[in-house]
Parts: structure tokens; sequence; C-alpha cells
């Protein structure tokens, strides 16, 4: 061996050791596991959620870390797929030895990692809507999102006030539009409301026209649609062409500015519930949640040119929340479990968490807005 | 007393639907029949020519929606979609000169997967040109809560653009058929391609035109319907499949056939959504398409002969 290939060798076990033993010096940095669905048809969702955690751990990190320990984010993209959701899951427990999980995005796959979480004992903070993600409790998995049923109950409120006793419900035929049917119908009967007419329609239906003259035949008081699809608009265009006066209700997927774009002068008037992300400019001072959807908002714009949604903000909350729990309780995974059941008044972005050990959302009825569009903008709702 | 409450409406419902409740389905029937005409309309006239059904005619409506929503926004509407028709018609000569020209082996079904690979391909490069947000033109007149009322039925004045401008083009078809010399050789290929290169037509550049002309009847209807329906990347293969149904229904290769077909088609499923759920709506077109393959597979207006002399 010629003496330079030596000293090429010599080098390179240097800098490979030297390199190796950095990273033992690092080794105060705290895993935490995203997974997304950045791509796919829940893209919408993903997207926003993984540019929000990305962005909010690279701040904890610019301070100095939680007490010193710094946050390093792996993230996956499921595409919205539960299987790849799964096995994602487990790599980031088994390979990656993660200290928790944020995300899934889409509550199908969320449900389908909460055992594995559970039986690994990594806490997973979901960003997904279903009640059933913490609804039994499982002791690890905690979910950021309002409930499908509170968006229900405060349609259902505005109705009551109204005093709109007979609806029509169109929702369309994919997880979320059947999920938000299924708790308006259980829930209608305890605000004294009668839904006439339920249907559901292919998600990607362009005209609705029959369906709605079927309902205005009926008498319907008020029509509600469910749906995160772009059917979201063509329901209120279609309403104003067939002249029907009747008030529309949407479900929170209406919290996207496009839809209202899309609908144009249709859109006014649509009422809905949503979290007051979009709302925060005009939030009153003294709201508790004002503070950090300002900071999120003019963060979260000024970094990616982009106007910021409430899923983002579901990330969000997650990162929060499992922050506060480091801080208050170190790196020990049972006892940050416990600090996160301890958390109390915690404003985030989607509402204010106090959490217990019977409730893993933290949320309550009050999280939820409603808003209505005036002018093509959001804005909040009040009873006239 | 709940269920007593409950029983009248359902029944007036389905018994005494009013006159204007009728009119509406049939307007709306209507409306949806002519949209699914014209996509039946694109498949004829490139089957008779080619004896192919192209399968990315439903990309063609979506690509007119496309261009002209992305031209509006630098010069008015009409000037937009002129420029959008014109785009998506050198489109289709060029997916005629690059990929069905050059065919090793023209064999009917080689062309026909290799136009569902351009479905594929055009919807693709559409989510990357544009993005997956849903786009639309705005309403030609009036906008979108302009509602008028005909006969206690209520439409838009975009339904009326609508079956105007289907009307025009299934009129214009029909005298560039009959009087032109080349839609007489393009009459004369459907008739029999061998006998029409025999009398010295260029079958080739008939194709070429037959592609163009469905590209760009198929970006003007996807203009029309913009406003109503909304324009994203992939609403082409909804439509394809519609367009698909009627055409076979009316009889392939034949246009009048397609209108009836559409007519037909639509307002089947408008007048099903009072009997039954509205989740069963596309089965209908489906059915409808089984129906007539097992029963009479020429088609409403095709003749048997004619049938006979394809060979599919």
């Amino acid at each position: 061996m010629s003496l330079k290939k030596f000293f090429a060798i010599f080098a390179c076990l240097t800098f490979l050791i030297v390199s190796l033993s950095c990273k033992k010096q690092e080794e105060k940095t705290l895993k935490i596991g995203a997974i997304f669905s950045v791509t796919g048809g829940a893209s919408f969702l993903g997207a926003p959620e993984l540019k929000t955690a990305q962005m909010l751990v690279d701040e904890i990190n610019s301070k100095g870390g939680l007490n010193g320990v710094k946050l390093e984010l792996i993230a996956k993209d499921s595409s919205g797929s539960p299987e790849k959701a799964i096995s994602f899951a487990k790599q980031l427990i088994e390979e990656n030895k993660v200290f928790a999980i944020i995300g899934p995005s889409t509550s199908g796959e969320t449900m389908k990692i909460k055992s594995i979480c559970e039986d690994a004992k990594t806490i997973l903070i979901s960003c997904a809507a279903a009640e059933a993600i913490v609804n039994p409790v499982a002791k690890y998995v905690f979910k950021t999102p309002q409930k499908d049923s509170y968006a229900a109950m405060k349609i259902f409120e505005v109705m009551k006030k109204k005093g709109i006793t007979r609806i029509g419900v169109v929702a369309s035929n994919d997880g979320f539009g059947l999920a938000g049917k299924g708790q308006l119908e259980k829930i209608a009967p305890l605000y004294g409301v009668k839904i006439l007419i339920g249907e559901v329609y292919d998600k990607k239906s362009t005209d609705l026209t029959g369906v709605l003259t079927k309902l205005k035949a009926r008498k319907v008081q008020a029509v509600v649609n469910w749906s995160i699809v772009p059917a979201q608009s063509i329901v209120a265009k279609n309403m104003r062409q067939l002249n029907m006066k009747e008030p529309l209700f949407q479900s929170h997927g209406f919290g996207n500015i496009k839809y209202v774009k899309e609908a144009g002068k249709a859109a006014e008037g649509i009422i809905f519930p949503c979290g007051r992300l979009l709302i925060a400019d005009s939030l009153p001072d003294n709201n508790p949640q004002k503070k950090v959807l300002m900071k999120y908002k003019k963060d979260y714009e000024s970094k990616y040119g982009e106007e910021a949604s409430t899923f983002g903000g579901h990330a969000y909350d997650a990162v929060i929340i499992l922050a506060e729990a480091v801080k208050k309780a170190g790196t020990d995974r049972e006892k940050a479990r416990e600090a996160i059941e301890s958390i109390n008044g915690l404003a985030g972005t989607g509402g204010v968490f106090n959490f217990s050990d019977q409730d893993h959302n933290g949320l309550d009825l009050d999280s939820f807005a409603m808003l209505t569009v005036k002018n093509g903008k959001f804005v909040q709702y009040e009873d006239k | 007393m709940k269920a007593a409450y409950q029983t009248p409406p359902s029944c007036a419902d389905h018994n005494d639907m009013s006159f204007e409740q009728c009119f509406q389905y049939i307007l709306s029937g209507v409306t949806n029949g002519s949209i699914y005409a014209i996509v039946a309309i694109g498949f004829n006239i490139i089957y008779n020519t080619t004896g192919i059904i192209n399968f990315a005619q439903g990309e063609f409506l979506m690509l007119g929606g496309m261009t002209a929503v992305s031209f509006a926004s630098i010069m008015p509407l009409p000037l937009a979609i002129i420029l959008s028709v014109a785009v998506v018609s050198i489109v289709g000569v060029l997916i005629d000169m690059i990929f069905i020209r050059r065919m090793k082996k023209p064999s009917i079904l080689n062309m026909i997967i290799v136009t569902i690979g351009l479905s594929i391909m055009i919807r693709e490069v559409a989510l990357h040109v544009w993005d997956e947000k849903v786009r639309s033109l705005p309403y030609f007149t009036g906008n979108e809560v302009t509602s008028i009322n005909i006969l206690g039925a209520y439409i838009s004045p975009q339904v009326l653009w609508v079956l105007g401008v289907c009307g025009v083009i299934v009129l214009f078809l029909g005298l560039f058929f009959k009087f032109t010399l080349t839609g007489r050789s393009m009459r004369a290929c459907a008739a029999n391609i061998t006998a029409a290169r025999l009398c010295g037509i260029n079958t080739r550049n008939m194709v070429t035109i037959s592609f163009m002309l469905s590209a760009a009847i198929g970006a003007l209807a996807g203009c029309v319907i913009s406003p109503i329906t909304q324009t994203q990347y992939d609403s082409g293969a909804p439509l394809a499949i519609k367009g698909f149904t009627v055409a076979i229904l009316g009889g392939l290769g034949n246009s009048t056939g397609a209108v009836v077909g559409g007519i037909v088609i639509g307002l089947l499923e408008a007048f099903s959504i009072s009997v039954m759920p509205l989740a069963y709506k596309d089965a209908i077109a489906i059915a409808v398409l089984l129906v007539i393959l097992f029963v009479r597979p020429r088609g409403l207006l095709g003749k048997r002969e004619e049938a006979g002399l394809k060979e599919f």
C-alpha cells in the first residue's frame, strides 16, 4: 500500500470517527414522528399540516429547544392510505424509536394505527376529526380537531334560534360526508329538528339541481350540505339558480376561501361552523385565542406565501401540546403522557384545550364559532 | 302521531308531482342530456373516420375549460374562449400526428389503448400545468344568483347558453357533413374507408381533421359548461363515461342518435331522483348501457347493415 493511499484511508477513518462522535454528543434531540397525507386526495389537509409542524419545530429549536432538548421531526407522507400509515407508524416506533407521533391527517388512517401506538406506549396526537379516535379513550392517543358532533350541534343551535324545524340534508358519498350525515341524523331530534330528506351524492357530482328540486318540493326550511368536495360551491349555485331562498348550512369543510370564490355571489349568507382562525383579525383582543391565532397566521403566511388554513392549525395544536408536556415533564414518555392529561387552559388554534384522563380531545362546544359569508369574506355569524 | 305526520309529504313527493317540479326535472334532464350529447358527438366524429373510440374525449372538455380560465384572466372572455378552442384543436391535431398516424400496427385495439393512455397522460399534465384546485369561467350572462323563471321552473341563464351552443354545434355539423367537400369526404370514410381511399380521398388527413373537429367541439363545450359544473384536472373522465354510454345508446357514429340518446339519459337521471336515492343516479347510465348492449347493440337509431360492416 502506497503512503498516499494509506493517508487517504486514514483521513477517511478519522473523519468517520469524528462524525460519529459528533452524533453521540447530539443525542439530546427528541425524535418526533409525523405522518401526514401530503400528497393524494387529502393533500389539502396533509400539506399545510406538514408545513406547519416543520415551521413550529424549527422555531422551537432556534429558541434553544425545550429545556435544552432539541426536536427532530421525522416526516412521512402516507398519501392518505391507511396501509402506508400502518407501516410508517411501525417504522417510526421500531426503527426510529420516536418519542411521539403527530398525525395522521385522516380519521381512517388514525383508527388503523390507534392500537399500534397504544401497544407500543407511544404518544399519538392525531390531526383527524372522527370522534372514535378518542372515544373510547386510549391512554396514549389524543386528537386536536373539534368533534363532528359539535359542528352538528352548533348548526342546530342556530336553527333553533331561527325557528327551523324541517330540513333537508345532502352529503358527499365519502367518509367525511357519511360520518357528518350520521351525526346530523343522530342529533337532530334533540333539537326538535326533522330531517325530511337525507341524500348522498357522488363526490365528483357537478349538478345537484335534481335533488334540490326534490327538497324544494318538500318545502324544507333549510338545507345542510356536508362535504369537503367542490360540490360545496355547486350546491350554493344550484340553490340560487332554482330560486331557493332557504338558508344553506355547510359543514366545517367549507372553511376554505376558494370554495367561496367558486360560488361567487351564491356563497353570500352560507352559515357554517368553523374554528376561529378564519376570523382571527376580527376577534376582540380579550379572546384567549386571539394571540396564538394571529401569530400562527402571520408566521405561516409570511413563510409559505399561502393562506393559513384551520387544517394546518390542527398540526400547530399537536406540536404545542407536545411541547407543553415535554417542558413540564421532561422526556419520560409516561410522565409526558400524564402531563398532557393535566393540560388546562392552553389556547390553541382550534380552541382552548382542557384535557383530562377521560377527555383526550380537550375541546368543548365553544371551540366552534358560527361563520357566514359576507361580501366574499368569512365573518362571524350574528343572530338577527 | 309522528308517523302520521310524516306520511303525507312523502306521498305528495312520489305521486302528485306538481307541474313546476316536473318541468324543473325536464329542464335539468335536457341540460345534462345535451352536455352528454356533445361529448357523444365528439366520440362519433372520430369513430366515423377511424372506427375507434377516443377515450381522451372527456379530456378535451377539461382542457378547453382550463385553458379558457387561464386566458380569461388576461383577456376578454369571448377571445379567451376562441383561443382556448384553437389551442385544444391543435392538441387534437398533434395527438393524431404524433401518436395515431405513426403507429406501426394501427389496429382498432391498439389505437383504443393509445387513447386510454393519452387520457391519463393529459390528465397528469394538466395536474402539473395547473393544480388540483377547482376553477370555473364567469357566467356568460348574469352571475351565480341570476335565475330565470320559465313556467314556474327556474334555471340559470348559463343553461340557455349550454342548450344554445349544443344546438348550434349540431346544426353546424349537419351542414358541414352535408354540403362541404371535406364533410362529404369524411362521411365517405365513415361509409367505407377502402372505397373512399380508392376514390382518391386522403383518408389520413380526414382522420386528422376529425381529431381537430372533435377537440374543438369538446373545448367549446368545456367552456360553456364550466360556469355551472366547474372544471378540475380530472373532470373529463366522468363526462367521457356518460358520453360513451350516450353514443352507444344512440348508435355509434350517428349524430342525431347522440342527441336523442343524450336527452333520454339526461331525463332518466333527472326523474330517477324523485323515486330513488340520489346515490344511484350514476348507475342508471351504466344500466342503460348494459341493456342496450344485450338487447339492441346497434343503438336506438343505428342501422343493422351499417353495424355489420364495422369491426367494433
